[in-house]
C-alpha cells in the first residue's frame, strides 16, 4: 500500500498527457485505418466495412504508382545525399578548425527555416527556364559558360525527383553533419593514438577504429532522414504544387482529401505512409530502448 | 583495442619533423578550402533571396537575375508585410503560448519518467516515443472529424462557433498534443542527470512530489525549458501541414499565407522573397541568438541526451 502511495501521484501527473496520447495519436491511427477499410468514398455516406479493398484496389490507379516511384527516386537520393555531404563536411571538421562556430552555424541554419519559405526560392533557383529565358541556376550556368548543365530541374520526367532532393539536402545535411561531428568527437583519443602506436596509417586508424564507431550514429541519421523522406509534403508543395510531375504520397493523399473528397481513399494512402514509416522506426525504437536499459 | 609490447613503429619517429608538419599544413589547408566552397554553396540561396527582395519590378528582366539591383527598394518588403501581416500575427497567437504550454507538460512527464516512476514507466516511454516518429498524415483525417465535432457540439451548446476545427486554438491543441513526446523526451534527458540523492533528500525531508518537483527540481530547470520552448516554437511556426488541414482563411498562419502568395503567378519574384524572409525571420533570430539550445533540441530528435 505503502508502495502504491509513492508511485501513484506521478502517474497522476501523467495521466493528462497519457489521455491526450492514447486518443490523438494511438486512436486515431486506429480511426484512420478502420476508415480506411470502408467505402466512404464522399463526405455524406456512412460507408460500410469493405475489408482491404481500398488498399489493393490504389495500385490500380495510375498516380499512385506514380507517386510511389517518385517517393522512392527522392528518398534514395536524399537520404545518400545528406548522409554523404554531412559524412564529409564533419569529417572535414573533425580534427578542429579556425573559425568552426561560423561554419557550423552556416551549414546548420536552413534547420531553422520552414521548407515553405526555402522552397519559394528553390522554386526560382531550379527554374526550368532555359538560354534566354533562364533564370536561377540555369541562368548561372549559362553566364559561367556551362550551358549544357542547363535541364529542366524538376520537370524532367524521368529524373525530376533527384532535383527535388537538392533543397532538402541542402536543408539536412547540416543536421547530419552535427550528429557526425559529435560521434567523431566521441571517439576517445587514446583509441587512435594507441593505432598509431601500433603503426596504423590515419587511413587505416578510420577505417579501422573511427568507421566501425560511427555506426549507431549512421543508424540514427538513416532512421530520421528516411522517416522525412517518406511524408515529405511541405517542400513538394512549396517548390512545385500539387502537381502529378512531382507527386508523392503525401501531396496525393492532400489531393484525396480536399480535391477529391474522398475520405477512405485519403485514409488508405495514408495507412500506407504510417506503415511504410513504421516497419523501420518500431525496431529502431525497441533497439534504442535495449541499448539503454544495458549498463 | 590492445596496446601491444612492440615499440613504436620508427615510421613517424624518422619522418623529419618539417616535413611532417608541412604535410599537416597543406592537409588543413585544404580541408579549409573545402569547407569555404561549401559555405559560399550553402549561402547562395540566401544571396538570391536578399538581391530578388530589394530589386524593383523594372529590373526583374532574367539576365539580370544574379545582378545585385541598380536601384536598391524596400517596395517589395512593404507590399510583402501588408499581405503576410495577418498570417504571422497568427503564428505569434499560436506559436508563443503553444510553446510554453508544451514546456510545461513536458517537464511534468519527464519528472516523473524520471525521478518519480511508476510500474511500467520505461514501457509507456517507449510508446510516447513512437508518437514522435509517426508520419501525421495518419491521424488527419480522424483529427480533422474531431476538430469539426468539437465545433458542432460547442455551436450547439452555447451558440457561437466553435473555435477547434478552422481556428487558432484548435491548431495549437494539435501542436501541444503531437509535442508531447519530443517535449517529454527532452526533460527526462535532461532530468536524469540530477543526482537522485538530491530527489531522496528531499524526500526523507518529508516533501512530496511536487514540492520537490517545485523546490529541487524546477530550479535547476532553465536550460531544458530553453531547449523545449526554442524547439517548439520553431516547429509551431514552421509547420505547414496541421496548417492546411486544420486553418481556414482567418486563421490561416504565416506558412500558408506565404505559400498563397509564392503559388500566385501574379506576384513578382521580389514581393515572394520578400515575403519567405519575413516568415523566417522570428525563427532566424531565435536561431542567432540561442542556436546553442536549439542544436541541443535538434540532438534529442536522434534520441540522444
Amino acid at each position: 500500500m505503502t508502495r502504491v502511495r509513492r508511485w501513484l501521484p506521478g502517474l497522476l501527473l501523467v495521466m493528462p498527457s497519457i489521455i491526450a496520447i492514447a486518443v490523438f495519436v494511438y486512436g486515431m491511427l486506429g480511426w484512420n485505418f478502420r476508415l480506411a477499410m470502408t467505402d466512404r468514398h464522399d463526405e455524406i455516406s456512412e460507408g460500410s466495412f469493405v475489408g482491404l479493398e481500398n488498399f489493393v484496389t490504389l495500385w490500380d490507379q495510375k498516380r499512385w504508382g506514380i507517386s510511389v516511384d517518385h517517393a522512392i527516386v527522392f528518398t534514395v537520393v536524399f537520404v545518400g545525399g545528406a548522409l554523404a555531404l554531412g559524412w564529409l563536411l564533419a569529417f572535414l571538421m573533425e580534427k578542429g578548425i579556425r573559425g568552426e562556430g561560423t561554419f557550423r552555424a552556416v551549414y546548420l541554419f536552413p534547420m531553422a527555416i520552414s521548407f515553405v519559405a526555402t522552397g519559394v526560392v528553390w522554386r526560382w533557383l531550379m527554374n526550368s527556364g532555359q538560354d534566354e529565358r533562364a533564370v536561377g541556376l540555369n541562368r548561372l550556368f549559362d553566364s559561367l559558360g556551362l550551358d549544357f548543365l542547363q535541364w529542366e530541374w524538376f520537370r524532367n520526367p524521368d529524373w525530376g525527383m533527384a532535383a527535388m532532393a537538392i533543397p532538402a539536402i541542402w536543408q539536412m545535411s547540416g543536421y547530419v553533419m552535427a550528429l557526425f561531428l559529435a560521434g567523431f568527437r566521441g571517439v576517445p583519443e587514446d583509441l587512435r593514438e594507441a593505432a598509431r602506436v601500433d603503426g596504423c596509417t590515419e587511413w587505416q586508424v578510420y577505417r579501422h577504429i573511427v568507421l566501425p564507431l560511427l555506426r549507431p550514429v549512421t543508424l540514427s541519421a538513416l532512421i530520421i532522414l528516411g522517416h522525412i523522406s517518406l511524408k515529405v509534403f511541405d517542400l513538394i508543395v512549396a517548390v512545385s504544387g500539387k502537381q502529378i510531375i512531382t507527386d508523392v504520397p503525401a501531396v496525393f493523399m492532400w489531393v484525396a482529401v480536399f480535391d477529391s473528397h474522398d475520405p477512405a481513399k485519403g485514409a488508405t494512402i495514408a495507412s500506407y505512409i504510417v506503415l511504410a514509416v513504421s516497419v523501420f522506426v518500431i525496431p529502431y525504437l525497441v533497439w534504442t530502448l535495449r541499448k539503454e536499459r544495458r549498463p | 583495442m590492445t596496446v601491444t609490447e612492440t615499440p613504436a613503429p620508427p615510421a613517424r619517429a624518422e619522418d623529419p619533423g618539417g616535413r611532417a608538419r608541412r604535410r599537416a599544413g597543406r592537409a588543413r589547408g585544404i580541408r579549409l578550402a573545402l569547407l569555404v566552397a561549401f559555405l559560399v554553396i550553402f549561402l547562395i540561396p540566401v544571396y538570391v533571396l536578399l538581391v530578388t527582395s530589394f530589386k524593383p519590378l523594372t529590373e526583374a528582366d532574367p539576365g539580370r537575375a544574379w545582378a545585385l539591383p541598380e536601384v536598391w527598394t524596400a517596395q517589395p518588403w512593404r507590399v510583402a508585410w501588408e499581405k503576410l501581416a495577418p498570417g504571422i500575427w497568427n503564428s505569434v497567437l499560436l506559436a508563443v503560448p503553444g510553446a510554453l504550454i508544451s514546456a510545461v507538460l513536458g517537464s511534468m512527464n519527464g519528472y516523473v519518467l524520471s525521478k518519480w516512476r511508476f510500474p511500467g514507466a520505461d514501457v509507456l516511454f517507449t510508446l510516447f516515443l513512437f508518437g514522435m516518429f509517426i508520419p501525421y498524415q495518419g491521424v488527419m483525417i480522424p483529427l480533422v472529424q474531431l476538430l469539426v465535432k468539437l465545433n458542432e457540439i460547442t455551436q450547439s451548446l452555447t451558440g457561437t462557433p466553435g473555435v477547434f476545427y478552422g481556428a487558432i486554438p484548435g491548431l495549437l491543441l494539435a501542436h501541444v498534443v503531437y509535442g508531447i513526446p519530443i517535449c517529454t523526451l527532452i526533460f527526462r534527458n535532461y532530468y536524469v542527470t540530477i543526482p537522485d540523492e538530491l530527489i531522496e533528500a528531499a524526500r526523507v525531508d518529508g516533501a512530496g512530489m511536487l514540492r520537490t518537483y517545485w523546490s529541487v527540481v524546477l530550479p535547476v530547470s532553465g536550460p531544458a525549458f530553453a531547449v523545449v520552448i526554442i524547439w517548439q516554437f520553431t516547429s509551431m511556426w514552421n509547420d505547414f501541414l496541421f496548417a492546411v488541414f486544420l486553418t481556414g482563411p482567418q486563421s490561416w498562419p504565416t506558412t500558408v499565407m506565404l505559400n498563397n502568395i509564392a503559388g500566385a503567378q501574379t506576384v513578382p519574384y521580389s514581393q515572394q522573397m520578400a515575403a519567405a524572409l519575413l516568415a523566417s525571420v522570428p525563427t532566424m533570430i531565435v536561431y542567432v541568438l540561442l542556436g546553442r539550445f536549439f542544436m541541443r533540441g535538434l540532438m534529442a530528435g536522434a534520441l540522444k541526451g
